[in-house]
């Protein structure tokens, strides 16, 4: 039967058949062809010695912007351009010598982590002895044999234990951050063989797919030859080591190589996730396309100005300025097109070639600021903010939504058993007494208060119930001898693990009302009863939790032989496969403690006969052996065995609200932001939370989106109803939105759950209307100023992420969750926040940025996203201004050189502009820059409306920034002409060339542009001191310097002096000072009158906070913040 | 972008894989209390607000106001007198010299310029030649040089820069100095006569030296094999300038002004900025105390007519300027100053009346407390 099953999947290719300990199988068999499979030598690196060279420069010059600078540098190689190819050359060698190196370590590194990786020894079993051998020599099909505390090498299926019954334990710590025990199981026909003889004499083949990335899944296929007669067991991820992983509490396991080194899962998921661009990196590609613009357009201008001024030919060639030959029979359209390309040459500098580097460094060196906010730093769990990736810094700054997880991001996830009700009695355990059972003095729900002997039955079959249905493991606390104890050692040395709190409280509360959990050995389950008996079950199936089904069920066998099948889930995954039981009265009591806020679960059971049993297994098996598609036909089995069930239950467990979650969404909303809860919970416990985190206030007006109203009146009425009674207040809301949040207008909160939201976003059908259902409803949501979605599948979640994501505004969001039901959004949001909560670590990984506690992400948006933002913002528009005032001059110098494209400014000028004299104070301020102290940012929450829709990159201006680039250059370069214009301003007669022409220009120009940056800070410390003086007076000393040599290696000399007897000259420093003066005036005035007259709240604060610090008196701080705020 | 970066920072876990498991020390992970790491170092927190801008403003515009107001007096203060000798018109005397031009006439053509100087000039007087609609910032001829042949060096001597051509060789030969800008070098030469009342012309001396840069003249530029050999065998094997008639060893009897070093030659050489031009030709220094340097009077200016503009319809000038300690006559630099400085004036006082109109309204913290 079981080839049966073989030949029937024959063709499928992505598999993989591995013989265990390189044994044929026996002749005859099959016929499957031994693949070739990698070794197991990891390669995180990206480059080796010999290709790192033309790789990294391959991969550096993919990137548009360097790839355009080496085409201006091959152009200028190539044709006869006014720079030399240094001036570009040089930048681009800079920028892409400091990327490599930077990824020439940072590879360098990963080398050195592959070398001690694979290099680790192992232990191997080969001809019935264990031999040692480095890690990357091990092949797909050898024996491993490990020990305890040792990191598997590869992906491995366990073969056997040194524990009887098979079993190992494992941390995954390294992989994805859980540092609890997991249990993984040995194959059934193997477990038995444990020295390292036994296994030698396994004959066995493993089919399974081909590796793939997800850590939690794997589908496989164990073939024993045993007495020539083959036997296949189903292989799933229980049966999986994972490369990566270390074991534990297991002294030793044989197991056997199946994905070797790059395709271990660890490895495959090493490919980085999709790219998050920001809105300031898109904003400032639009920038780019349009200085694009402006570069081609002057270079196109003065190439046709330059021909129609040429087409004099005594002006083209007159008698002291001849062509030579060659340059003379070129043909026109040539010419026309060198020209247009050296021209293009001689403007490129408008397009920065160190702002990309700066951008990065910036957004590099900043993100550090995440990580050393001794704010965000979590004693208690002694975690710190992670930074994920840095790109998106400034975008922390900008979010208009955010999406939050309820369970462990708003709540603790710190869960505590609170009562359970049995058939409507109400049981709470005494903390005092423990053990004791204290029937419930809140007995008002109870309809039959005297518990008769049939109530006492199920009560303690419910209890039991809750003893054997979960997944929890005992931990053993190692003495430091390293003897390991039992539980029965000693009671105070266990304590349970699992990476469900819920169930990890239900067994504590359990253990509480008198029924203790022990272990699981054997497979049997046992448990220590009220009467101190220990009773043991054999546990038989394991039907694992999921959250689509949201509930889990096993199947025992009491010591008596009866077969119970246990299930405990969410209610509404409950109630309707429940066939009798107390239903009305524990619904009644579920939706009261729903109310209070607690998470309730369910508990049913269903007696099984041997009969149903064997069905059960059967169809199980059928299930669990299939290589294709296993997943949906365990759903569909499980969904045939949890039926017919009878409610004995409900839970309650409390889960507190993390610590200041509402001020920390009060603070959001003040900031602007929209919060939406999005949650698996029930609506009345998801709406009690968010009451108690003030997501809705007293005078919030609850709309209702629910099965529970589209049940009475359908979907379009019901929308409609709604989009009808939020309208009626947009006009209010929207007046009232400026002034903050002030409490007496109505705003209102949206309820939805998950089976409503999927029929709002089911695509347009035959009617015409429904697909205008999205439309309406993100019209009331956006009306909404908090919005709760309840039942959500995690995919939903990422649906409603991507729907407002898509929205006609398209307003950034941020997605805040801990769990591995939130990856989905989080990855789907423009942030992705995880929260470093217990249960694991897959959000966190997956994030962009975590964080211990919700309470963080406050300082993390107000305080960080705004420093980031402003920042970043004055960064970018401050780098194409200093590039305009930089290059347009030499644009107004074309229409007096007869467009000859002679440059203004000498190459080191032209070099050195970008990256040196003005490149560090621009940086350093998109470090530290702070325009408000944090502390007033964090008070005042609404200060973040001040940059909200990424107002400082907005086109006006940045406009606004262009022109006074074109302002500056324009007096910088006539204010110089006009002082050479046809005399001599030195007082020996003496008269200046061109080159001190630009001499002249370029010192104003780089003291106005620093001056400016000077203007704009407003936190200076003694490193922006440092810098910008530093760097005005590197700028003098290299002048001097420059000049002041004749420099061997230069072939032309043309800079000897000029910069000195520029100095020399009274009236140059008078015209510098008067230049920098009038470039200045008008951004002053600016800032001067925009203050006076339309202060943005910053402003106002900042003049606030200025008088604060001459006041210095903390009692006066509210009054100032006050009467500067009216 | 630097997500690659990130990754050696998700593969840290890795470094330890080998060794025995076990959870990374979590205690060391608290951030250090810097002032610098916790953003809290210690500033100075300035705020631009009317109430700095103002005195600012003001201070401004009470200093620029009296500078400009004697950069322009003394811009007014400087005699400065220009004629213009081109001969474009049938009327003026170089007419026919410039209508008669031929690179290859052997004969110099010479014409005379009289002027009459209604102010006597005082100090020194520096007489400068000017040409306009001349390119000598156009890029083809900037670079037309060869500085290490200037400097004396005597393998560019022989194998003159690339960037010279088409002016690099003649016959083969190499040319020194090699160049567009050395081969268009003004020739002209101006004599300048006084004319007494007596009827005596009196040739009015003309100081030749100080009109280049002293780096120029004793760093930059500098004869193959030093000032003292014997020019004509310094630069054997070598050719003048097309357009020259002597060969540079051979531009001034004196021997410290020959050759590279020649003035007039820097005074050529540095390129100008601007297409209307002035380079200094020669310094009338003043004599004593008692008698002007140029007396009240006739003049006349005598010219050896070389230099060709008529082609590219240029000008040609003399102007003789006295010098302050701000240069020659430019009024732009004083208006300039006038300028800004009223404007700031102004606008402080527009700002005044804003802050005070406004300041009030808004309830500025910064005063009331």
């Amino acid at each position: 039967t079981v080839c049966h099953i073989c030949t029937g999947e024959e063709n499928w290719v992505d598999s993989r058949t591995i013989y265990i300990g390189h044994k044929e199988p026996p002749s005859g068999t099959e016929a499957f062809i031994q693949q070739r499979f990698p070794d197991n030598r990891i390669v995180s690196s990206k480059y080796t010695f010999w290709n790192f060279v033309p790789k990294n420069m391959f991969e550096q010059f993919r990137r548009v912007a360097n790839f355009y600078f080496l085409i201006i540098f091959l152009v200028q190689l190539i044709i006869d351009t006014p720079t030399s190819p240094i001036t570009s050359g040089l930048p681009l060698f800079f920028v892409i010598t400091v990327t490599a190196i930077k990824q020439g370590y940072e590879d360098w590194l990963r080398h050195k982590a592959d070398n001690s990786v694979n290099q680790c020894p192992i232990h191997v079993v080969q001809h019935g002895k264990v031999v040692r051998k480095q890690s990357r020599k091990l092949r797909v099909g050898d024996v491993v044999f490990m020990k305890e505390n040792e990191t598997f090498p590869c992906d491995l299926i366990l073969l056997s234990s040194s524990r009887d019954d098979g079993t190992c334990f494992v941390t995954t710590a390294s992989l994805d951050g859980e540092s609890s025990h997991k249990t993984y199981y040995a194959v059934q026909d193997t477990k038995a063989y444990n020295t390292e003889k036994e296994v030698d004499s396994i004959h066995a083949t493993i089919e399974c797919e081909q590796p793939q990335p997800d850590l939690y899944k794997f589908v496989g296929r164990i073939n024993v030859y045993m007495d020539n007669e083959p036997v296949a067991r189903p292989l799933g991820s229980e049966n999986l080591l994972l490369r990566g992983a270390t074991l534990k509490n297991t002294e030793y396991i044989y197991a056997v190589a199946i994905y070797t080194g790059m395709e271990t899962k660890m490895a495959l998921n090493y490919q980085s996730k999709t790219q998050k661009r920001s809105a300031v990196e898109k904003s400032m590609n639009a920038y780019l396309v349009v200085y694009l613009c402006i570069l081609i357009s002057k270079a196109l201008i003065n190439t046709v100005l330059k021909y129609a001024w040429q087409a004099d030919p005594n002006r083209d060639e007159p008698w002291y300025n001849d062509r030579t030959e060659p340059e003379r029979q070129r043909h026109i359209v040539v010419r026309a097109f060198t020209d247009f390309l050296a021209f293009m040459v001689l403007f490129n500098y408008i397009i920065p070639v160190s702002m990309y580097v700066t951008v990065e460094m910036q957004k590099f060196l900043g993100s550090y600021f995440i990580m050393w906010d001794d704010e965000m730093f979590d004693e208690e769990m002694g975690e710190r903010a992670v930074v994920n990736t840095s790109d998106l810094n400034e975008e922390l700054g900008q979010v208009e939504y955010v999406f939050t997880d309820k369970t462990g991001t708003l709540t603790e996830n710190n869960m505590e058993f609170i009562e359970c009700c049995v058939d409507g009695h109400v049981y709470v355990p005494d903390v005092i007494c423990n053990g004791q059972v204290m029937p419930g003095a809140t007995t008002m729900d109870m309809i039959d208060t005297s518990p008769g002997p049939g109530a006492r039955e199920h009560e303690e079959l419910f209890f039991r119930a809750l003893c054997l249905c979960h997944t929890v493991q005992v931990k053993e606390e190692e003495t430091v001898d390293g003897i390991k104890h039992g539980i029965h050692q000693g009671k105070s040395t266990s304590f349970y693990i699992s990476s469900s709190p819920d169930e990890v409280a239900l067994v504590e509360g359990m253990k509480r009302l008198g029924f203790t959990y022990l272990r699981l050995k054997d497979s049997h389950m046992e448990i220590l009863n009220r009467e101190d008996e220990i009773e043991r079950f054999q546990l038989l199936e394991v039907l694992t939790f999921d959250s689509v089904r949201r509930r889990m069920s096993v199947i025992v066998r009491s010591s008596t032989g009866e077969l119970y099948l246990f299930c405990k889930g969410a209610d509404s995954a409950i109630f309707p496969r429940v066939v009798s039981g107390k239903v009305e009265q524990i619904k009644a009591r579920v939706e009261h403690n729903a109310v209070e806020g607690l998470r309730t679960l369910c508990v049913a059971y269903r007696p099984l006969s041997p009969e149903q049993y064997q069905e059960v297994c059967h169809l199980l098996n059928g299930a669990k052996l299939a290589l294709q598609d296993r997943d949906k036909r365990l759903a569909e089995a499980y969904d045939i065995i949890e039926k017919d069930l009878i409610l004995l239950g409900a839970t309650a467990v409390e889960d507190r609200l993390q610590e200041k979650a509402a001020d920390t969404i009060e603070s959001l909303h003040k900031a602007g932001m929209k919060v939406w809860v999005l949650t698996g919970d029930k609506m009345e416990t998801a709406a009690a939370t968010c009451y108690a985190s003030k997501l809705f206030r007293r005078n919030t007006q609850i709309l209702e989106l629910t099965t529970k109203r589209t049940e009475e009146q359908s979907l379009h009425d019901v929308l409609f109803d709604l989009s009808r009674t939020v309208l009626r207040q947009h006009g209010g809301m929207t007046r009232d939105s400026f002034s903050g949040l002030s409490g007496d207008c109505t705003d209102y909160g949206l309820i939805i759950d998950g089976a409503t939201l999927s029929a709002v976003m089911r695509p347009a059908q035959e009617d015409s209307n429904s697909g205008n259902y999205k439309e309406i409803f993100l019209e009331i949501c956006r009306n909404c100023s908090a919005v709760l979605c309840c039942r959500m599948a995690p995919l939903q979640k990422a649906q409603i992420v991507k729907l407002i994501k898509a929205s006609k505004e398209h307003p950034i969001t941020l997605a805040i969750g801990d769990g591995a039901n939130d990856v989905s959004m989080i990855l789907e949001a423009h942030v992705g926040i995880g929260i470093m909560g217990k249960e694991g670590r897959q959000a966190v990984r997956n994030s962009d940025y975590a964080i211990p506690k919700f309470k963080h992400l406050k300082k993390m948006l107000l305080v960080h996203g705004h420093y980031y933002y402003i920042r970043i913002s004055e960064l970018v528009q401050y780098f194409f201004y200093k590039n305009v005032c930089f290059i347009f001059p030499q644009f107004l110098y074309q229409f007096f050189c007869g467009f000859s494209q002679q440059p203004l400014y000498d190459t080191a000028y032209l070099t050195l502009y970008n990256i040196s004299f003005t490149s560090l104070p621009i940086l350093l301020y998109s470090l530290i820059e702070q325009h408000i102290h944090m502390d007033i940012l964090r008070r005042d929450p609404s200060l973040y409306r001040d940059i909200a829709k990424n107002s400082l990159l907005r086109w006006p201006i940045f406009i606004y920034w262009t022109v006074l680039g074109v302002y500056d250059a324009i007096v910088m370069f006539f204010g110089v002409y006009f002082l050479f214009d046809n005399t001599t301003f030195t007082s020996n007669g003496q008269m200046f060339g061109n080159w001190t022409f630009g001499t002249l220009v370029f010192t104003v120009l780089v003291f106005t542009v620093t001056f400016k940056l000077a203007l704009d800070t407003h936190y200076w410390t003694w490193i922006n001191h440092f810098v910008i003086w530093g760097s005005l007076i590197f700028f003098v000393v290299f002048s001097l310097l420059w000049g002041g040599i004749i420099w061997p290696f230069l072939n032309y000399q043309r800079m000897y002096y000029v910069f000195m007897q520029m100095l020399s000259s009274g009236p140059a420093w008078l015209s510098i000072i008067l230049l920098i003066t009038a470039s200045l005036l008008p951004d002053v005035l600016k800032k001067v009158i925009c203050r006076t007259l339309w202060p943005t709240t910053t402003e106002r604060i900042q003049v606030g906070a200025c008088s604060l610090s001459v006041v210095s008196n903390p009692a006066l701080l509210e009054v100032t913040l006050l009467s500067s705020c009216l | 972008m630097m997500a690659t970066s990130y990754n050696a920072k998700d593969e840290d876990g890795r470094v330890t894989v080998c060794g025995p498991g076990g959870g990374p020390l979590l205690r060391g992970k608290k951030p250090e209390n810097t002032a610098l790491k916790q953003q809290r170092l210690a500033a100075w927190q300035p705020v631009l607000t009317a109430g700095t801008a103002l005195p600012a403003l003001f201070a401004v515009g009470l200093l620029f106001i009296p500078v400009g107001v004697g950069l322009f007096v003394t811009s007014n203060n400087i005699r400065e007198l220009e004629i213009d000798y081109t001969g474009a018109d049938a009327s003026s005397p170089c007419f026919s010299c410039s209508q008669s031009f031929s690179w290859n006439s052997t004969r110099p053509c010479t014409c005379t310029v009289p002027f009459y100087l209604e102010q006597p000039y005082e100090s020194n007087v520096y007489v400068y030649y000017g040409l306009s609609n001349f390119y000598q910032n156009h890029r083809r001829y900037v670079k037309s040089r060869d500085d290490g042949q200037l400097n004396g060096n005597e393998k560019s001597l022989t194998e003159p820069s690339k960037e010279c051509e088409p002016y690099a060789y003649r016959d083969n030969e190499p040319i020194a100095p090699c160049g567009a800008i050395a081969n268009s070098m003004f020739n002209d030469t101006l004599e300048l006569f006084y004319n007494d009342p007596n009827g005596t012309k009196i040739q009015i001396p003309l100081n030749a030296t100080g009109i280049a840069w002293w780096t120029d003249k004793h760093v930059k530029f500098g004869n193959p094999g030093g000032n003292d050999q014997n020019l004509s065998a310094a630069f054997q094997g070598t050719t003048r300038p097309v357009n020259w008639r002597r060969p540079v060893y051979e531009l001034d009897s004196d021997r410290g002004n020959n050759g590279f070093v020649n003035e007039d030659f820097i005074v050529w050489m540095r390129t100008a900025a601007l297409p209307t031009f002035r380079k200094l030709y020669r310094i009338i220094g003043k004599k004593d105390n008692v008698v002007p340097t140029l007396p009240r009077g006739n003049y006349t200016l005598e010219v050896v007519y070389n230099y060709p503009v008529r082609s590219f319809e240029g000008r040609k000038r003399v102007i003789l300027s006295t010098i302050s300690w701000m240069g020659g006559k430019n009024p732009f630099l004083g208006v300039a100053y006038i300028a800004v400085g009223a404007v700031c004036f102004f606008l402080g006082v527009v700002l005044l009346a804003m802050h005070h109109k406004c300041g009030n309204r808004n309830g500025d913290g910064d005063i009331s407390n």
